[in-house]
């Protein structure tokens, strides 16, 4: 222990200032914050009136909890968005056990049979379910719903742009996915999202229109495919020439080679890479509140404009902080998990 | 006799070059086909709104107000000027934001490698911490509530009677130059830097008392609030501080990666030689992992100017505020102006990324 300590805190002049200066800066930071968010803070009650002692005032989290998590959406059918999303979480953990039964059936259906469940339990109007516009859609859920439609629809999108990208043999539709993904890439998102708001009705016929939602999804899913085309551009460069001329000795075509030999292999290289892209995706979700979108963080920073709960910001932030925090730390532990392996 | 079977040639769309040619020539097609859609109607519906279309709205004039600008502005200046005025902001947001994030995240990132354990941990906590939070969060944090918490003009945080923080914003002094002897001083040092170092801190020893002999334009409470001086305004400083808190986390790792990618057998060799601690990181680290660090840190650069768009939400007035927001919701010429957004937003990007590549291969060159 002694020794220890003397190695790794006190083995020279310096690094015992250096040790008493963290330490200092550790009494300054770390009292404070546990005093304000657990010992004087309040935790239950109904209203502002049950903040008494001065710290924080998690009672205002927890009056508001449905609706940070919901958004409007009508309390008698908070059970169809958790049946969604208990499901969506049995299937990615049978996705992330190692020797499953069936596994590429399963990832298929996670991609293309569970988006359409989910979208009529959330939206309704099937089975005598109550329709829920989008508008009423909002919080955490809202949050979660743009993030897993954004990598679903955009990882195939990324993956054709990819290989695009990579066919030396079509000069025309090399240079055309080059501009796409550039240009994408080049842009910031909040413009994307400006784009997608008020130009996108422009470019529809007359009369028709699309939902707020939808397009503010087409544009991250848009920005999001051609990040995810050059996580994968990295992942095909990767691959042994060799693969490419065995699978041609085999007497493979191009899409056969490309769906059996190539892509597996580059996938499986590029998946923390994805998750990456995945956790920034995540974040940026937060963007959709500028083009009038209810997600988390909106939500709850509507919820202390309201009278009653004005002062209480500081308590709001920091709970969408760390529900944050917590999704994309525990992703980033996964994605190095991955690595090491 | 055995007849011998002549082959035949296999037919003409088994041939890849031709399916290509194919494939290419209905892609270019259905593009094509595609944009004059749009094309067709977006026309179709700015005419039904009667929105004009062109650029002829760059020289008409604005008519609102823009709280921080670095060329003179006014409400009677045009759509023109509005442009570049948010795109000076924008510069100059991102400018000091990387200058701020790439200070603190070499001293994060050296942290992190500390032999001192303390030391070490917590920079690991700074980096985990800030980058799993989404940055317009943090620019809310640091706006909405830190910055609206700062005292009233009169009871102003002052740092020895020079630099006053209030919640109207840092007032800061500033030295009464001649514009022309700035320049001239900046162009000293320019040159005095492609020298050797020691002529560096010489020439800087000649100039910087020139600033302090100037004289200094100290801001002063007069009446309700501060004069003179220059004004850093709330939203550029929640701005900035966010960017470079944020962006640090990033650039933290990647100094962290860069020093660790160099081999160690390199500080063996160093210090075989006889080099001193200090000699065997200036010298030998961390030129070779300057190499590394280079090109992760500059798309980090892109990423730092792409996300100062999010002063919008704060109201700081960047291109995006005033140009994709105020002035299109004005004048609704939405194809134009924000076709000239992203075009500012991709020159930058590109011509970044066309330096970064130079300076790649001219790195590459070195390396025997």
């Amino acid at each position: 222990m002694a020794g220890w300590l003397r190695k790794n805190l006190f083995s020279s002049f310096f690094n015992t200032i250096l040790t008493f200066f963290s330490l200092y800066l550790l009494y300054l930071i770390i009292p404070p914050i546990v005093l304000w968010a657990f010992v004087n803070a309040d935790w239950f009650g109904e209203s502002r009136d049950a903040c008494t002692s001065g710290g924080a005032c998690w009672v205002f989290i927890n009056v508001r909890f449905g609706q940070f998590m919901y958004g409007f959406y009508p309390p008698d059918e908070y059970w169809r968005v958790n049946l969604a999303f208990i499901l969506l979480v049995f299937l990615i953990i049978a996705l992330l056990i190692d020797n499953f039964p069936k596994k590429g059936w399963l990832s298929v259906f996670t991609l293309l049979g569970y988006p359409l469940i989910a979208f009529f339990l959330f939206y309704g109007g099937v089975f005598g379910l109550e329709v829920v516009e989008t508008n009423q859609w909002g919080g955490l859920m809202l949050t979660l719903i743009l993030a897993t439609i954004g990598i679903v629809l955009s990882l195939p999108l990324g993956i054709l742009l990819a290989l695009g990208r990579r066919a030396d043999n079509m000069p025309i539709v090399k240079s055309l996915c080059i501009v796409f993904i550039e240009f994408w890439r080049g842009v910031p998102l909040i413009t994307v999202l400006f784009m997608a708001s008020v130009m996108l009705p422009l470019f529809l016929p007359e009369g028709v229109n699309f939902d707020k939602l939808l397009r503010a999804v087409i544009g991250i899913v848009l920005f999001e495919s051609a990040y995810m085309a050059e996580v994968v551009r990295g992942g095909l460069q990767s691959i042994d020439k060799g693969q490419y001329e065995a699978a041609e000795a085999l007497g493979f075509g191009y899409w056969k080679s490309t769906r059996l030999i190539i892509l597996p292999q580059a996938l499986k290289l590029v998946i923390p890479g994805i998750v990456n892209t995945f956790i920034g995706l995540f974040k940026d979700t937060t963007l959709v509140l500028i083009i009038g979108l209810f997600d988390l963080l909106a939500v709850v920073q509507a919820a202390f404009t309201d009278p009653h709960w004005l002062a209480y910001g500081v308590e709001g932030y920091v709970f969408v902080a760390v529900v944050y925090w917590i999704f994309c730390f525990s992703m980033s532990r996964y994605s190095q998990h991955l690595e090491r392996r | 006799m055995a007849v011998v079977p002549v082959p035949t040639k296999p037919p003409f769309w088994h041939d890849p070059r031709i399916r290509a040619l194919i494939f290419q020539i209905i892609i270019l097609v259905a593009v094509f086909a595609f944009f004059f859609y749009i094309f067709g109607n977006a026309l179709h519906n700015l005419e039904k709104r009667g929105i004009s279309t062109g650029f002829d709205f760059l020289s008409t004039e604005a008519g609102f107000g823009i709280i921080q600008t670095l060329i003179e502005y006014n409400e009677s200046s045009t759509y023109g000027h509005t442009f570049v005025v948010g795109l000076l902001n924008t510069i100059l947001v991102s400018a000091l934001g990387i200058a701020f994030a790439t200070l603190l995240g070499f001293i994060i990132g050296i942290a992190r490698l500390s032999h001192n354990w303390l030391v070490a941990k917590l920079a690991a906590a700074y980096i985990e911490i800030f980058r799993n939070i989404p940055l317009l969060l943090q620019i809310f944090f640091w706006y909405f509530v830190v910055l609206r918490a700062l005292p009233s003009p009169r009871q102003s945080w002052a740092f020895g009677d020079l630099a006053f923080l209030n919640i109207r914003g840092l007032y800061l002094p500033l030295p009464e130059l001649e514009f022309s002897f700035i320049w001239v001083a900046f162009f000293l040092v320019l040159v005095f830097v492609w020298a050797k170092r020691p002529v560096f801190y010489f020439a800087l020893l000649l100039v910087l008392p020139l600033f302090w002999l100037a004289p200094w334009d100290v801001p002063q409470l007069k009446g309700f609030n501060f004069q003179g001086g220059i004004t850093v305004i709330p939203e550029l400083m929640a701005l900035l501080i966010a960017l470079s808190i944020y962006t640090a986390a990033f650039i933290a790792e990647i100094v962290r990666s860069g020093i660790q990618g160099v081999n160690y057998g390199q500080t063996e060799a160093a210090q075989a030689l006889g080099l001193r601690q200090s000699h065997t990181l200036r010298l030998v680290i961390i030129p070779q992992a300057m190499r590394i660090i280079i090109p992760p840190l500059t798309s980090q650069y892109l990423n730092l100017t792409k996300n100062s768009s999010l002063a919008t939400a704060i109201g700081y007035p960047d291109l995006v505020a005033v140009f994709a927001g105020t002035t299109l919701n004005q004048t609704g010429q939405a194809v134009e102006v924000i076709a000239m957004t992203m075009a500012v937003y991709l020159t930058l990007s590109l011509s970044i990324s066309l330096l970064m590549n130079w300076y790649n291969r001219k790195m590459m060159l070195v390396e025997r």
